[in-house]
């Protein structure tokens, strides 16, 4: 039972780890662009800018 | 491309910070892929002063912020247009308008709802794998509090999207969906509390997060498709020309919004543009497309003095007009208002959802009613398993199913339909649109292409001379000839006389190709002609028609063989919409009508009980698609058609329109199937909660159960073929 002692806040805190990183890629627009976002990936950021 | 300067009445289109930032968002339509980011990112963020420039993808859009003034939305609007982007300034605050940020919120409560549901569920599980004895009272009270201290604060915020609806509804005493929910929700907190603290065996807390999660998910996919089809259907608003070329002094013109135009202005008109507003021409001569405003599909000529309607195509020559209305006071405003009026009479249209609503509510409490008062009067010591047990049926029923059902399965027909070129602006059009047994077809632009086209017959040699002679000229007829003539020789010299036809002297001769009276020729009662005089020749005629769509008349039988009864209604003449239909086989078909007419005829149709879908392009179908049961416009229709349409139909084919009919069935038998289920699911399971017999876990199995079968059901409708 003593492990529940660490277990119980540890998955508490992952928890509400994963719910503030939902939290926080929403409210930086991370979901405005679902399309744009794939495309991103491939394209060379070493392009001119 | 729009030419935009620093005008003050120009300025809306640009937000400027309190930092000292501007910003603009542009519309371009053509961006599709990777490579079109890139470039588009990079021509702009190259320009001076340009502090970021980002592209969205999925709603073509560009955002650009500029700080000085060494950047003005015209110079950006160049440079997009240099890297081969057309670009249109597109003005944010009527798009937003708070409807993101009820999406946010309903996420947040989304995610809140998930982070609970899944971490009391971890307790949860616990408790039930203890239950033979195994794990002690003072672990299981730890449990239970530990997931109070979780689920009380997420309920009480995740389900506020529940309880203010409901607390609304029951306000303007009616009750919705969300009365059966926020009373499920909030009972099953309560209860968990009390069992907590005299150390009960069960809680609930785990079913009021679970079901709000669920229901949440119902939720967000519904604003997520409201957000999406408004957003569409007010990016191709915003596309339209909603601007006019005002001339400030003789040699300068600077671009306006139209919404700004006041009468006395004197408007710039270039061939193929719109007229803004009611207009008189000053200067020029020209022909104009009315088809969008009345369906007449022959070109009007026009000289200075005459009045001209907004939304009147320009097609030949420069224009010079006086405006003599705002906006608001043009003809195409009025249509607009005749639609509003349309649209208000559709809002009383009662959703699939809402209909099931009125029958569940009254049933489900009335149940959970009888259970308390049954186990209160006939149990001994019968008040706390009255209590228990009602609640307990008030949970089982909750309608998550029910709240599924819907949204799930219109995301995926819009989705399905999105890629069909077919733009849906409601969901609950999609089930008007299963309901229509009438189809009400509008002729120009609608069945025909809404050009002319030369109808075949004459000599070669003729089509080639007056080919030659057609090719000096812009005019909607003089190209349909060099269209059906195909390439060729220019005649040296060709002159246009605006309104009259173009004249030319070969080997001697002259040649004129253009009115009846001009070439020497007597005119006939078709408008759809050109004459052809060379020298002392009989002059020739060339007669053109509005040619129909290419697959109208698949259209046609397959609107037939989905059951649907076809009426033709056309503002063109009388003769005209005769032969259509006569080549069409509608035997229904009525021609020479003002939109006034077609309002009442819809009305009438209404009237009688047959649910109509409305197919029509011009301002003069707008008011008769607002008043139909449902409505389809294709996107070459004029703004007033589209704003007042249901669906949109992209790219040339009618086709799309058959297959949104299909979607739409299909959805509507995926939503009554969601619905029979529930009621199955319910009628099963309400006599185990009356009983007493429902413990949290057959309550979580048995919800997560059947939200899963209906957002399956609703993903079928992604197969091919949905018949």
């Amino acid at each position: 039972m003593n492990a529940l002692i660490i277990l119980i806040p540890a998955a508490l805190v992952l928890g509400l780890a994963a719910l503030a990183a939902f939290l926080w890629s929403m409210k930086s627009d991370q979901y405005d662009d679902l399309e744009g976002a794939s495309w991103r990936i491939i394209a060379d950021d070493d392009a001119d800018t | 491309m729009a030419a935009l300067t620093r005008d003050a009445r120009t300025a809306p289109f640009v937000h400027t910070q309190s930092s000292g930032e501007h910003r603009l968002e542009l519309a371009v339509p053509d961006a599709h892929c990777a490579a079109c980011m890139r470039a588009i990112e990079n021509a702009l963020v190259r320009l001076d002063g340009v502090t970021t420039a980002r592209v969205n993808l999925s709603t073509r859009k560009v955002a650009v912020a500029w700080r000085g003034a060494a950047q003005s939305p015209d110079s950006i609007v160049t440079a997009l247009d240099r890297a081969g982007f057309t670009a249109t300034p597109f003005d944010p605050v009527a798009d937003t308008g708070g409807v993101d940020e009820d999406g946010r919120f309903l996420i947040r409560c989304l995610g809140l709802a998930g982070f609970a549901a899944g971490n009391v569920m971890l307790f949860s599980v616990a408790v039930w794998a203890g239950l033979g004895g195994e794990m002690g009272l003072g672990t299981r009270t730890l449990f239970h509090v530990l997931s109070g201290f979780i689920a009380v604060p997420v309920t009480l915020y995740a389900g506020l999207p529940f309880y203010r609806s409901a607390w609304r509804a029951l306000r303007a005493g009616r009750a919705n969906m969300d009365v059966p929910i926020s009373l499920a929700v909030l009972l099953a907190l309560a209860l968990s509390i009390y069992q907590t603290a005299i150390g009960a065996d069960f809680a609930y807390f785990d079913a009021s997060v679970t079901l709000l999660f669920f229901l949440l998910i119902g939720r967000v996919l519904d604003n997520r498709l409201r957000a999406r089809t408004r957003g569409a259907a007010q990016s191709l608003l915003a596309l339209q020309s909603a601007t006019a070329r005002l001339e400030t002094s003789p040699d300068q013109v600077t671009t306006i919004a139209a919404r700004d135009v006041a009468p006395g202005d004197r408007l710039v008109v270039m061939p193929g543009e719109r007229i803004p507003v009611d207009a008189v021409v000053e200067d020029g001569v020209s022909d104009i497309d009315i088809a969008m405003v009345s369906g007449e599909s022959a070109p009007v000529h026009v000289r200075p003095g005459d009045r001209l309607g907004g939304g009147a195509l320009n097609l030949g020559q420069r224009l010079l007009v006086r405006a003599i209305a705002t906006i608001d006071g043009s003809l195409v405003a009025q249509l607009v208002r005749i639609v509003e009026a349309g649209e208000q009479n559709r809002s009383r249209y009662v959703r699939l959802a809402d209909k099931a609503a009125r029958l569940y509510v009254p049933i489900v409490h009335t149940l959970a009613a009888a259970v308390f008062i049954g186990w209160w009067m006939l149990a001994e010591n019968g008040f706390a398993p009255a209590v228990h047990n009602a609640i307990a049926t008030l949970i089982i029923t909750c309608p998550c199913a029910l709240g599924l059902a819907v949204p799930a399965t219109q995301v995926v027909a819009v989705g399905r339909l999105l890629r069909a070129n077919v733009l849906v602006k409601s969901g609950d059009a999609l089930e008007r649109l299963a309901e229509a047994r009438v189809a009400v077809l509008d002729k120009t632009g609608t069945l025909t292409l809404g050009r002319p086209d030369l109808i075949h017959g004459n000599d070669p040699a003729d089509l080639a001379d007056a080919a030659r002679l057609a090719r000096a000229s812009r005019h909607p007829l003089a190209a349909a000839l060099t269209r059906a003539a195909g390439q060729g020789t220019i005649a040296p010299a060709a002159t246009e006389h605006p309104g009259l036809g173009v004249e030319a002297m070969i080997g001697g001769e002259t040649w004129r190709l253009g009115r009846a009276g001009w070439t020497g020729a007597v005119a006939g009662d078709d408008a759809l002609e050109l004459w052809f005089a060379r020298g002392s020749r009989a002059p020739v005629r060339f007669a053109f028609h509005d040619a129909p769509r290419p697959d109208v008349a698949a259209f046609i039988a397959g609107l037939r063989a989905r059951g649907l009864a076809i009426h033709l209604l056309s503002g063109d003449r009388e003769s005209v919409a005769a032969r259509l239909a006569a080549d069409l086989g509608i035997a229904d078909w009525r021609g020479g009508i003002l939109p006034e007419d077609k309002v009442a005829y819809l009305n009438s149709l209404g009237a009688s009980g047959a649910k109509a879908v409305m197919v029509g392009d011009g301002l003069n179908d707008a008011p008769a698609l607002a008043a139909a049961h449902v409505s389809i416009a294709p996107a070459s229709a004029a703004d007033a058609a589209q704003a007042a349409a249901d669906f949109i139909l992209c790219g040339p084919n009618l086709a799309p329109i058959l297959e949104a009919i299909d979607v739409a069935r299909a959805a509507r038998r995926r939503v009554l199937e969601g619905f029979t289920f529930s009621a199955v699911y319910n009628v099963f399971a309400i006599p185990f909660a009356a009983a007493g017999l429902v413990t949290p876990l057959i309550s979580a199995i048995a919800m997560s159960g059947s939200s899963l079968v209906v957002v399956l059901n609703a993903l079928r409708l992604l197969k091919r073929t949905p018949r």
